[in-house]
């Protein structure tokens, strides 16, 4: 496939979509499908056909809008007949909320006419209109399993234009200027990621790259999102699959790697049905495959479950994993770009970082780098959830405020509650307390408060939450997830568990609280990799705010004996 | 590549093993490990592809899958016993997995695992006496707006109350009989 025939299919489905006034979205992610979304997709065919409308209205399975709580949604986008005084036509958007297979025939008869009052939600609310959507755009617009849809939204343009007129230093400068950083949690420059894989000599090391596979670089997509109450990248593979495809493709160019490797959780069952069936079409439509829009460029990808392991998430762990042994990390340097996969430079980023270089590519590194604060660039998405009125997944602008993600995009606490902290970054983040609302959220401000940006979790605490049961929860997950392989994560994270079990049944003393923190900052300095290092955070932070908890359930007179003698403690 | 499921049997008595050729799902995993051109890289593949064939991994499949791709049996042990995913015990009729992710937590999952616990008589990771229910636990499912969530054989409820989430699993179970006679 070249660019012409990249336009002529573009341009063939705009017009066939042109043909219809009315868009029945329905939303199709994970959530919504719980609802039964996929009924109602199907009233809405059935409601149509018997009304007789199916020549003025399509129904569109989509990804996830984003606004899971009141689902299942359905959007309906109508034409405007050029009705506007500069004649142009405007869709017309409209929402439906908790909508449900026998809401169809009332959905289909005021199509065109007055919208159905008792299911509408706004558009215009601050859920929507204080988000910016980068890496979400498509998600809630095109259907995920049809690759024209994803074209004629503007798909593979990118991939073209890398393609043809560009030079792989060109697309890597470009990714550098941009100033984009990885969403994995850590934000490392990508630019420079891409730099060094694409300057790595891959035969520096040995390699022991297995029969039947021709490439001596890698890219990885690293879709393992293992934080719990984090969705960002469930959403973007469900709802946007081929947008991944072309990032990792244009990586790919960019480094000179000619395989890729999608690392998906096996708890994601529908990402992985989208994306097979996505780079199936892409395959056969010549995007991915050899000689690609007739270029000497060749690139496949492949998709690698999970099997449940939180370390997989950190680079060296998923590296062992793809090579089909335990998720066990190791020593770096050498960095996975140097000695990744088999021995082979790799490119590994996350699904968010990678769904951003296309609209960079298109739109041009000096528009990306417009957006957001000095040092952090562009958007990020969080899934937002926990006491807060709207949960749903949201795409923000670099540096906006805690305040107006919880209180305005979330409509702010359940009646009756009140706010007590924010916890980002999942088991390796910390809770943030409401005396740093105001502060911008961006990669810096989010490490100085004790915390991390991490791959977007944000859970929002009311006052009923006991901040020491949460630390207790997080460390038990960490001990769980600790691969064992390094001695200070296995054996501290079990202690410091243990330590916070006894402060939560009113058996510690001031001795253990003095002993935790010594052992969250050993465990935090002396872990091999990022699991270890950033397990004790929720405790450390949760100790740095909430202090007064942890004191509240000690028993101060304890470490001193009737004699006035020290007794031991034994942790 | 000739046919690996006859090889000589994981027993090591020389004769390809009857349980092999007869049960056909052996033929999946086959397909899964031939995928890979029989590497090692592949291993995971296989178990995943054993796991839903078997709903479990047995020490026979495992050591099958050893032989097959030349890996020692520590080794597939090894990789079968890291990953949650994988299961070494047999499971029930069906299967209830509780989200137990931050989300799902601050809603009060525990207490929703707990009322299922109680109703059923069984403890996390355990299945009932009469084989019907087997309840797990789940880091998390990323179906977070729906917490506190559970499935039940793969389909997702949201939204769960201590006080009718049994009732609501009971319901279910009894139309699912319903359903496949």
């Amino acid at each position: 496939m070249n660019l012409e025939e990249l336009n002529a299919i573009a341009n063939n489905e705009r017009l066939a979509q042109a043909q219809k006034r009315h868009h029945l979205h329905v939303c199709v992610g994970t959530a919504c499908q719980a609802l039964n979304s996929e009924q109602i997709a199907k009233a809405l065919q059935a409601a149509l056909k018997q009304q007789g409308r199916q020549n003025e209205a399509a129904v569109k399975c989509v990804g996830c809008p984003g606004l899971c709580s009141l689902g299942p949604l359905v959007e309906v986008v109508s034409r405007d007949d050029g009705a506007a005084p500069d004649g142009l036509a405007r869709p017309r958007s409209l929402l439906y909320q908790f909508v449900k297979p026998e809401d169809a025939d009332a959905i289909v008869t005021h199509l065109g006419g007055e919208p159905v009052k008792r299911l509408e939600t706004p558009l215009d609310q601050p859920f929507f209109t204080r988000q910016l959507k980068i890496v979400l755009e498509n998600c809630g617009r095109v259907d995920p399993e049809r690759i024209e849809d994803y074209i004629a939204a503007g798909g593979y343009q990118a991939l073209m234009k890398v393609l043809t007129e560009m030079t792989p230093q060109q697309v890597v400068d470009e990714i550098t200027r941009s100033g984009l950083r990885g969403r994995g949690g850590a934000g490392f420059p990508t630019g420079l990621k891409w730099g060094t894989v694409a300057k790595a000599d891959p035969n520096r090391y040995p390699t022991s790259v297995p029969e039947g596979i021709q490439s001596r670089k890698f890219v990885i997509c690293n879709g393992d999102e293992g934080d719990p109450g984090a969705f960002m990248d469930r959403s973007v593979m469900e709802g946007d699959p081929h947008r991944v495809l072309e990032g990792m493709a244009i990586a790919g160019y960019a480094v000179g790697a000619n395989y890729g490797f999608i690392y998906v959780r096996a708890e994601y069952p529908l990402a992985v049905k989208r994306l097979r069936t996505a780079i199936r079409q892409a395959q056969r439509a010549g995007l991915l495959g050899s000689n690609i829009g007739g270029t000497p460029f060749s690139f496949n990808v492949e998709i690698r479950l999970g099997a449940g392991a939180f370390v997989c998430g950190e680079e060296t762990a998923l590296i062992a994993s793809i090579e089909g042994g335990r998720g066990l990390p190791r020593p770096r340097p050498p960095f996975p770009a140097e000695f990744g996969l088999w021995g082979c430079p790799t490119l590994i980023n996350n699904v968010e970082t990678l769904a951003n270089v296309p609209p960079i590519i298109l739109k041009g590194a000096d528009w990306f780098a417009s957006i957001g604060t000095e040092k952090s660039k562009g958007t990020k998405v969080f899934a937002l959830t926990g006491q807060v009125k709207h949960t749903g997944l949201i795409e923000v602008p670099m540096g906006i405020t805690l305040r107006e993600i919880v209180f305005d995009i979330g409509g702010g606490m359940p009646e009756g509650k009140s706010f007590k902290a924010v916890q980002t970054g999942g088991p390796s983040g910390g809770c943030i307390p409401a005396e740093f609302l105001d502060m911008p959220v961006d990669y810096e401000s989010l490490a100085k408060v004790g915390s991390i940006m991490g791959s977007g979790g944000m859970i929002v605490m009311d006052d009923s939450t006991d901040m020491v049961e949460v630390a207790r929860f997080f460390m038990e997950f960490c001990m769980d997830e600790s691969c064992g392989k390094c001695i200070p994560c296995r054996a501290g994270t079990v202690q410091i568990h243990r330590l916070l079990t006894k402060i939560q049944q009113g058996q510690a003393t001031e001795r253990d609280l003095q002993t935790l923190e010594e052992l969250c900052d050993l465990v935090k300095h002396t872990s091999l990799c990022g699991l270890g290092q950033s397990a004790p955070n929720p405790v450390i932070s949760t100790l740095k705010y909430f202090r007064e908890e942890y004191l509240a359930k000690i028993k101060r007179e304890a470490s001193f004996s009737t004699n006035g003698k020290r007794v031991e403690e034994h942790v | 590549m000739v046919n690996q499921l006859n090889r000589p049997s994981p027993a090591g008595n020389g004769q390809p093993d009857a349980r092999l050729l007869s049960d056909k799902r052996y033929k999946l995993i086959e397909a899964a490990m031939r995928r890979y051109g029989y590497q090692g890289h592949g291993l995971i593949e296989a178990l995943h592809s054993a796991q839903e064939a078997f709903g479990y991994l047995d020490d026979f499949t495992l050591r099958h899958i050893a032989r097959t791709l030349r890996l020692p049996p520590s080794k597939v042990f090894g990789v079968a016993t890291f990953y949650n995913y994988f299961t070494l015990k047999p499971q029930g009729a069906h299967t209830c997995v509780v989200c137990m992710g931050t989300a799902c937590y601050i809603k009060g999952a525990h207490e929703v695992l707990r009322a299922i616990e109680d109703a059923y008589g069984v403890k996390a990771g355990g299945t009932t006496a009469d084989n019907q229910l087997s309840l797990l636990t789940a880091r998390c499912f990323g179906s977070c707006a729906l917490a506190p969530v559970l499935t039940l054989d793969g389909e997702t409820i949201g939204k769960v109350l201590p006080e009718t989430v049994a009732d609501q699993i009971a319901q279910r179970l009894v139309s699912m009989e319903h359903a496949q006679p």
